[in-house]
């Protein structure tokens, strides 16, 4: 249990995907221009990445890695190393999830489907996203409970970050920014400057 | 005086529009608002007139850090006494000190100011009294034995970044004096930490006398060595060493009541911030084990420790980067104090917690009034309704 709290708050605060690893910008920078859509983001990329996590640890363990055939075909098994199809197989789930959760918003909020555009179908696409599922593999997590954790902890720390830059550009917009830096110039250094805050969690072992 | 300001009135014309000098209307405008009260009034809608401005703001702020400094600059000469064993005079000791400080005063206010005063020429707006305070804040965050050219650096990284580029004073989003000290804290980390630098001339190895540690009680906590702490009345009165202005509470509470008397620092975000801190400390306290002796330190020494003191009275009642509505500044305060003694006891990594803590706050400000003023509509929304 202890070791679950662990997992989910440091990949909330401390391996943060926007502010630790840079992963997911695109859509970071691109729909943060308000806080109501991008909550509709983060909240899809908290769904997305809970699901997609859990379930690409179950393919990993299963299916991909070497010898994870064990229990269909026996001993014949050890050989067989699927490892090079992970990408594809991750991305296959992801983008099937990713439709799903499209539809989902498309039924009970068109606004924000609206407003996503796009990006919301290119959350397949985000790399935070895929950068989870290649996480929860490097990382070895030793059960199903803390890759689903480890997934949705990623998620909660995206939206955070999000959420907190659509704040800071809302406030910001009508400010006096030089002509060259206005919209996704700002928005760069500001993230620069949230990471310099986000620092103040590393290190920190639980 | 009289005479200043006839030549002052001559030579006017000449930067108003379409004069000789145009281009440098701002910095005429600068020096003429800085030497005289500017007759400018507001000329259209209603306000609420008051003589309170943005260079009295200042002023202010820079009268109620004046404690602290000049306690720095006696607590430097002390501490260096102490340092080669030797027992100096009170005026001796305060002469060291303000030798060391002025230079530090000086390169900040320097480099802050011609940045401000070149972004102000070429955006063509004026140049605001804002980086007064910052620019005296600066030297008191450091080390006293920090390079001049690294305080040089992180004050233009500070102005130009932290301030310039979002549209100058008012419009920053986080606290400039702590962008110049978080920069300095990860660009020259071994320059920023350790047991020399903290001391006037210890790190070039001034005759030490033996068994003088210049460690600071928090790098002592932080390893554990909870005996070499000084007593709570040292560490009020503030003759231990660590970052310049941070040691001594009492002088930063003379500042706090200056801020407070005059309503230019928000009560709220103060007492909150502090509230934080204390709530934290005692959380701690009740987790408290034997393997770690720093949890189980008394929550009202963390007040007294480090930068805390500090960071609650100048840092976090910054009023362009804390929150804004009121229920939000009771946030932002409690978090930032909460925040702030969690990464100093939790974090191996840092000593101290407030600078990046009340950084951190300062990020997560707009946020916080954003759900505020949210939660606001929706309650009155639903007494519309009802």
């Amino acid at each position: 249990m202890e070791e679950l709290l662990n997992i989910f708050v440091k990949s909330i605060f401390i391996d943060n995907m926007i502010f630790a690893y840079f992963l997911g910008m695109c859509s970071y920078l691109a729909v943060s221009k308000t806080v109501e859509t991008s909550t509709g983001l983060g909240i899809a990329v908290i769904f997305v990445l809970g699901i997609t996590v859990p379930v690409n640890y179950l393919l990993e363990y299963y299916i991909l890695k070497k010898g994870a055939l064990a229990w269909l075909l026996g001993d014949a098994a050890s050989s067989i190393d699927l490892s090079f199809l992970s990408f594809i197989m991750f991305i296959a789930v992801i983008a099937s999830m990713v439709q799903l959760v499209e539809m989902i918003v498309e039924k009970f909020s068109p606004s924000l489907y609206a407003a996503l555009g796009i990006f919301l179908p290119l959350i397949a696409v985000n790399c935070a996203i895929l950068g989870g599922a290649l996480f929860m593999q490097e990382r070895e997590y030793s059960s199903i409970a803390e890759a689903s954790v480890f997934g949705l902890g990623s998620g909660v720390g995206w939206f955070l970050a999000i959420v907190g830059i659509a704040a800071i550009r809302e406030k910001i917009k009508y400010s006096n920014i030089p002509a060259p830096l206005r919209g996704i110039g700002i928005t760069f250094i500001a993230t620069g400057l949230m990471g310099i805050a986000f620092m103040s969690f590393m290190g920190i072992k639980l | 005086m009289k005479g200043l300001r006839n030549y002052i009135d001559k030579i006017k014309p000449n930067f108003e529009k379409g004069g000789k000098f145009e281009k440098f209307r701002s910095t005429f405008d600068a020096f003429e608002t800085l030497l005289f009260v500017p007759d400018k009034v507001t000329f259209k809608g209603s306000h609420i007139r008051d003589s309170i401005d943005m260079k009295r703001t200042m002023g202010i702020v820079v009268l109620a850090v004046m404690p602290a400094l000049l306690f720095a600059m006696w607590n430097i000469g002390n501490l260096h006494a102490q340092s080669i064993g030797e027992t100096w005079t009170f005026w001796e000791m305060f002469g060291f000190g303000l030798l060391k400080m002025i230079p530090l005063i000086a390169v900040s206010y320097i480099v802050g100011l011609s940045i401000e005063f070149m972004f102000a020429q070429i955006r063509g707006h004026e140049v605001n009294e804002g980086f007064l305070v910052s620019g005296m804040l600066i030297p008191l965050i450091v080390p006293v034995d920090v390079p001049l050219w690294m305080v040089a650096v992180a004050t233009a990284f500070a102005v130009i970044i932290g301030k310039e580029v979002f549209g100058g004073t008012g419009m920053n989003i986080v606290n400039p004096a702590l962008t110049a000290r978080a920069f300095l804290f990860f660009a020259y980390p071994s320059d920023m930490s350790g047991t020399k630098v903290w001391i006037a001339d210890l790190a070039q190895g001034h005759g030490i006398v033996d068994g003088f540690s210049g460690a600071t009680p928090l790098a002592n906590a932080a390893e554990g060595a909870m005996n070499k702490l000084p007593s709570a009345l040292e560490m009020f009165i503030g003759n231990i060493p660590g970052s310049v202005g941070e040691t001594s509470t009492l002088a930063i509470l003379i500042g706090a009541a200056i801020l407070l008397f005059t309503g230019i620092g928000n009560w709220k975000i103060m007492i909150s911030f502090f509230i934080g801190g204390l709530a934290m400390g005692l959380l701690l306290n009740a987790f408290a084990t034997d393997t770690n002796p720093y949890m189980a330190l008394p929550a009202y020494e963390h007040l007294l420790l480090g930068g805390f003191a500090f960071g609650g009275v100048f840092m976090i009642t910054d009023p362009v980067t804390a929150a804004q509505t009121q229920r939000g500044k009771w946030i932002y305060g409690f978090l930032g104090g909460f925040i702030a003694i969690l990464v100093r006891v939790i974090n191996p990594a840092y000593p101290e917690g407030v600078m990046l803590a009340i950084l951190l706050m300062n990020v997560f400000a707009p946020l916080i009034d954003y759900y505020v003023i949210r939660a606001n509509i929706k309650r009155r929304l639903k007494r519309v309704k009802a």
